[in-house]
């Protein structure tokens, strides 16, 4: 078998595995697109530029946690992006996932936020997220279903020692 | 090369086809139900089937057999937010749904800072409010807050704001009477209260007297007290300071009983000062009369 012959059967075996990869619908783990909406006023308290990355950084962190926590079936990555009912809430689904046999892979393509409240001691910030992601349903290793989803998320932030987190999260209906 | 491209195109055409199956959905599920609501879905046809309801903060599965009802029971699904449904069996089928939160407030996360506050200042005190209902999610929907302020001497000051988003706000004046005042936020038939402590502000007119007593000069403060006659607390600092040829001589003495006193040495020509944080009293100038 001469080399060129090797080459051709490569290539064959390369567009027939690439092909397979298209008809298996994935989560690619890409970064999201990020959209700020400017900010003139939030209520009583002006929001300085570095309070506002700082809960936008924490916000995005928050999803990265809640990912790895969703997909992983792990409740330890939590504490990095969530506080309260927000994270209790994620840590009860994680544990019902593993008794159901479930995972799901969240992958968020973009985010489009509007900082909507700064409370006028500074110790909450609501924002609220138009936000496109995919779920995949996945059962017992089996990928049941992938579903592409647009919805509002109202998020509300709270400081913590180093970073701002989600104490609150929740979907408004469409 | 054709076959190549028959090959690649027809695997598009597959994945495109889950894809349209998979949007299609004919799964008769409600596109929203109130948090904790009794629902069913019925199904057709027969075999094996599960239908999962997932989302971030709650997932829920259900393995049954085509053809009967699936029921959830009260409080099932009870966190409010948008819902993936999936139905597998012989088919996949998917859609979505929405658990939107009872209207009703059960709790309310009522934050009123600081709890200390000077007496007379205008939009001191504030008030945050978020409403929630019997299963800790966010009432969205605009829902009246009823915030009240009561001081010690019987006045009030209210206002009633609605939320946007779940969250409702107020500034309010702290009273002209020291003491602790009643800061109350009601929705719907729950209240919450919080008290805040108003405490006299700055000394005004800070005036004191001398006399001679004996080798020394006898200092005294009248009592001190605010611009609105509530006297300042005892321990308050007040610094008496003489100076006599450029020499300074300052002493530091608590409030006690509401007044401050102390003895500086009589020296013919001194001038001496009294003063409180950054309120300047009156000045008297010894053996040239005041």
């Amino acid at each position: 078998m001469n080399l060129t012959s090797k080459a051709t059967r490569a290539r064959k075996l390369l567009l027939l595995m690439s092909s397979f990869l298209l008809a298996i619908p994935t989560l690619g783990s890409e970064e999201p697109t990020v959209r700020v909406e400017p900010t003139d006023s939030v209520g009583p308290r002006a929001l300085e530029k570095q309070t506002e990355d700082a809960v936008v950084r924490g916000y995005l962190q928050a999803w990265q946690t809640m990912r790895q926590a969703l997909a992983e079936n792990r409740t330890d990555s939590l504490d990095k992006g969530f506080v309260g009912v927000a994270k209790q809430r994620l840590a009860d689904t994680v544990q019902d996932q593993q008794k159901l046999g479930i995972r799901t892979r969240y992958q968020d393509h973009s985010h489009h936020l509007t900082l909507l409240f700064y409370s006028p001691e500074g110790l909450s910030v609501q924002l609220a997220d138009n936000v496109d992601f995919d779920v995949q349903l996945v059962d017992h290793g089996e990928v049941k279903a992938t579903e592409r989803v647009h919805t509002r998320y109202i998020a509300v932030m709270t400081p913590t020692e180093v970073r701002w987190q989600v104490r609150f999260f929740q979907a408004e209906p469409q | 090369m054709k076959r190549r491209l028959l090959l690649l195109l027809s695997m598009l055409w597959l994945t495109g086809e889950s894809l349209t199956f998979a949007q299609s959905s004919s799964l008769q599920i409600p596109k929203k139900i109130e948090a904790g609501t009794a629902f069913s879905v019925p199904t057709s046809g027969s075999g094996k089937a599960t239908l999962y309801i997932i989302g971030p903060t709650q997932v829920l599965r259900r393995d049954f057999q085509l053809g009967e009802t699936v029921s959830f029971e009260s409080g099932d699904l009870h966190n409010a937010g948008h819902y993936m449904v999936v139905l597998t069996g012989p088919s996949t089928e998917t859609t979505q749904m929405d658990v939107v939160p009872k209207p009703d407030p059960y709790t309310m996360s009522f934050l009123a800072k600081p709890s200390r506050i000077p007496v007379n200042l205008s939009q001191g005190i504030s008030g945050v409010a978020y409403v929630f209902d019997t299963f800790q999610n966010l009432i969205l929907k605009p829902t009246p807050v009823a915030f009240k302020m009561s001081d010690a001497a019987g006045g009030t000051e209210s206002r009633t704001e609605p939320t946007h988003d779940g969250v409702a706000w107020v500034k309010m004046n702290s009273a002209p009477k020291a003491g602790p005042a009643q800061f109350n936020a009601t929705a719907g038939s729950i209240t919450e209260k919080r008290v805040v402590q108003q405490v006299p502000a700055d000394p005004c007119n800070l005036r004191m007297t001398a006399r001679p007593a004996g080798q020394d000069i006898e200092l005294q403060t009248d009592p001190v007290r605010d611009c609105t006659g509530n006297p300042v607390p005892d321990g308050t600092i007040v610094s008496f300071t003489e100076n006599y040829q450029g020499k300074i001589s300052t002493v530091d003495v608590p409030l006690k009983r509401g007044v401050a006193k102390t003895d500086l040495p009589a020296h013919a020509g001194a001038s001496i000062s009294v003063a409180t944080g950054v309120v300047l009293g009156n000045e008297i100038r010894w053996g040239g009369g005041r």
